[in-house]
């Protein structure tokens, strides 16, 4: 792959691309389930679980994600556990996305009308029915744009995984240039396919936004709702 | 295997320098992002057709690509108009550029937010122009995004790691160096993510402080409007 920027190179940017996504996906499949544990032990009534959760969030909330992927990379070897750079982006990335979308979801399941919850207890369902059957599903609604918003931040966020070698978008860009030397091209090349994929899913959450329940109660932003607390 | 930090530990002062400068990256960054972001958001609003183009296109441009290949395009760029500047300008230019379009999101909403009643009453009580925007329409709109704007802005300064791989010598850049000074990655990755968690409470503590100077009305009611 000598020479100027030509179709060769593209195909090998594109190959680069599915990578990304294949790890935007990973990271929103561990990090959602991750999340979801999250968030109900976050308004859960043990207020050990409450405690430790809030400690991980403020933790992970306040450490840039390239130094988790370092930690994981560079640390965990060092303690002897062998790690390929895939796993280690991955065990970055869900660790980091647990803690912001167990933030979000925390923030939906609060707002869910207390109401709601008071009138399942007076039909007798249990704590586990009153969230599976009556919370949880409105809940949902309320999440799926700012969660949709945030796979945004997922899919830019993979690119650090370059730093550790992993083969994506951005590392396979750094690979192109070390021979074509057009770093300016390859980078601007690199931007236009990020914005192809990330564009569509901020126009999908806008659009969210704007006819979501939240919008039409005229509540605020779920993320910022933290005041309420369950128990 | 045991967690030794003596080594870590002795070369406390590149810590210090490390953090210092990413506290100057993030504050010069927030500073010259906010007012950007405030003049877009603006120019958002404004009757001029290619004013509102020109914001949305700048907006939507730094919001969906990651802040890894902007620092690249700005470092490149620069260097392909023949501008050789240190890695830590390039830094703050990209680390503004990119802070400045989610500013212009969160200042456009607050604007969004201000009641048309608002302006209509100001107007009545035959405040010039300027007057309603900076009492009515400013000040007010940017009470109401404080907390999203602090937050955005704390999310820079951990952001500001990734200027580590221009080799701008902040905090991680720093820790990279003693990783490989000390054979303790570990060790060394630990205290670096610590600083940033007390970096992140300090930052926080600092804007609730200048948020309780700037906005009295907070203060006293202990809400926004």
């Amino acid at each position: 792959m000598n020479g100027s920027l030509n179709a060769n190179h593209l195909l090998y940017l594109l190959q680069g691309a599915t990578w990304t996504v294949g790890l935007s996906l990973i990271a929103f499949v561990g990090g959602g389930l991750l999340g979801l544990l999250v968030a109900l032990c976050r308004v859960s009534p043990s207020r050990p679980l409450r405690l430790v959760t809030a400690g991980y969030v403020q933790l992970i909330q306040g450490t840039p994600l390239l130094v988790i992927l370092f930690m994981s990379f560079f640390g965990l070897p060092a303690l002897g556990l062998k790690i390929s750079p895939l796993t280690a982006a991955s065990v970055s990335l869900t660790v980091y996305v647990g803690a912001y979308l167990g933030e979000i979801w925390r923030g939906c399941i609060q707002s869910v009308p207390r109401a709601q919850w008071e009138a399942a207890e007076c039909l007798a369902l249990t704590r586990g029915q009153r969230m599976r059957l009556v919370v949880l599903p409105q809940a949902v609604r309320i999440a799926t744009p700012p969660t949709v918003g945030f796979m945004v931040q997922i899919v830019k966020n993979t690119s650090l995984a370059s730093v550790v070698g992993f083969v994506e978008l951005a590392r396979s860009g750094q690979i192109i240039n070390n021979s074509v030397f057009e770093p300016f091209i390859v980078y601007l090349v690199i931007a236009v396919i990020y914005f192809s994929l990330c564009y569509p899913l901020s126009r999908w959450s806008q659009r969210l936004e704007r006819r979501g329940p939240s919008a039409r109660q005229g509540a605020p932003l779920p993320v910022q709702q933290a005041s309420l607390s369950l128990s | 295997m045991t967690l030794d930090f003596s080594a870590v530990f002795e070369r406390w002062p590149l810590f210090v320098d490390g953090a210092w400068m990413t506290i100057r990256l993030a504050v010069g960054a927030t500073l010259i992002g906010f007012a950007i972001g405030t003049l877009c958001a603006i120019g958002r609003r404004s009757d001029s057709v290619w004013a509102r183009r020109a914001s949305t296109v700048y907006v939507e441009a730094i919001r969906n690509t990651p802040l890894l290949v902007q620092i690249f395009l700005v470092y490149f760029g620069l260097a392909s108009l023949g501008l050789k500047l240190p890695a830590v300008t390039v830094a703050m230019a990209a680390l503004t550029i990119n802070v400045g379009a989610y500013a212009t999101e969160i200042m456009r909403a607050g604007f969004d937010s201000i009641h048309k009643g608002q302006i209509e009453a100001a107007e009545c009580l035959a405040l010039s122009r300027r007057q309603v925007y900076w009492h009515v329409v400013l000040l007010p709109a940017m009470e109401r995004v404080y907390p999203a704007l602090t937050s955005q802005f704390v999310l820079l300064m951990l952001a500001s790691s990734v200027c580590s791989q221009i080799s701008a010598e902040e905090l991680t850049a720093v820790a990279n160096f003693v990783q490989s000074d000390t054979y303790r990655p570990f060790e060394t990755y630990i205290v670096v993510g610590a600083a940033y968690v007390l970096l992140s409470l300090l930052m926080r503590a600092g804007f609730w402080g200048v948020g309780a100077l700037l906005f009295p009305r907070r203060r006293r009611l202990g809400t926004a409007l």
